[in-house]
């Protein structure tokens, strides 16, 4: 039994980590090393609101490209000044590590990330069949949707992903409502798609409710640096290339469950 | 007997799903929330990308 869970979950998890690598490289991380020029005051939003376009170049890579940051960090010069823009310091600033380094990293994490989510779904597909349901790829793929509400956008619902440059409150109070959701959300699903009779329904829904009427933890007030477009369209392209990974993910794991040994 | 087998048999497959559904809890936490700083930097994009709370 564990052999078959952590055997689909190992292929499972690290094709859709492969797959979670591509679509960041394709879809978001241009969003966020644009967030991070925004948050070391390489590019200054509203003085960069009435300056040519091509200073929002999407392309840019901060760490490489010394010709597009020049005028901007002549600019940035005159707005060290700005409380915005130094107040939300890091440890990883830019040119500390390669592009390669950062890129090589990002698929790496990227593969443990979805291995782990790949162990819990499988752990998930391992307590179904003790009550003897039966895991194909088509109930894999409804639970990888379930699981991308659970982890991603039942969380989202209170704490937007969050793109460099921009606000939100305390760490340990964010980290604790987001496992809190992850928990009662995924159990909520589990009871609504598994539980029998109305007190199963009434519980399903008081856990998928209950994260959101306590509410996440906000920040007392946003003074961001990044403009809200750039925040937007990150968080949005996050969750558009979560629920492909997470659609592949749970299909795979289901096929490969059901066509291992016990 | 037999109920006595598969009483067995169902505890010991629960207890190989808590193994494994804590085994990826670990590595979710170590690898998107665990805030060391080697951690935290190494793997800064995918936290975002993943929607974790990163910093």
């Amino acid at each position: 039994m564990i052999q078959k869970m952590v055997t689909s979950a190992l292929i499972a998890g690290f094709v859709a980590g492969l797959l979670a690598a591509l679509l960041h490289f394709a879809f978001v991380q241009q969003y966020i090393l644009l967030g991070e020029q925004y948050e070391s005051g390489a590019i200054v939003h509203f003085e960069n609101a009435a300056a040519p376009p091509t200073l929002h170049d999407h392309d840019t890579d901060q760490a490489t490209d010394e010709t597009a940051s020049e005028p901007a960090t002549g600019m940035a010069a005159d707005m060290t000044a700005e409380p915005a823009a130094d107040g939300h310091a890091h440890s990883h600033e830019a040119g500390e590590v390669t592009p390669l380094t950062r890129n090589s990293l990002t698929v790496l994490f990227a593969g443990l990330i979805y291995v782990a989510y790949a162990l819990i779904l499988t752990a998930g597909f391992g307590l179904a069949a003790s009550f003897g349901k039966v895991i194909t790829a088509r109930e894999g793929l409804l639970w990888g949707i379930a699981g991308f509400a659970s982890f991603q956008l039942a969380p989202s619902l209170g704490l937007a992903p969050e793109l460099p440059g921009t606000i939100a409150a305390d760490l340990t109070a964010r980290q604790i409502w987001w496992w809190g959701t992850v928990l009662s959300t995924g159990t909520g699903l589990a009871l609504l798609a598994y539980g029998r009779g109305y007190v199963a329904i009434a519980a399903a829904v008081l856990l998928l409710a209950a994260p959101h009427i306590i509410g996440a933890p906000l920040p007392d007030a946003y003074w961001g640096v990044a403009p809200p477009e750039v925040a937007a369209m990150f968080s949005a392209r996050v969750l558009a290339t979560a629920l492909t990974v997470w659609a592949v993910l749970g299909w795979l794991a289901g096929y490969l469950w059901s066509q291992e040994k016990a | 007997m037999t109920t006595n087998t598969q009483a067995t048999a169902k505890s010991s497959a629960l207890l190989s799903v808590l193994f494994v559904a804590l085994l990826g809890g670990t590595v979710l936490f170590v690898a998107g929330h665990a805030q060391s700083s080697t951690l935290h930097d190494a793997a800064h994009d995918v936290r975002h990308a993943t929607g974790f709370p990163c910093h």
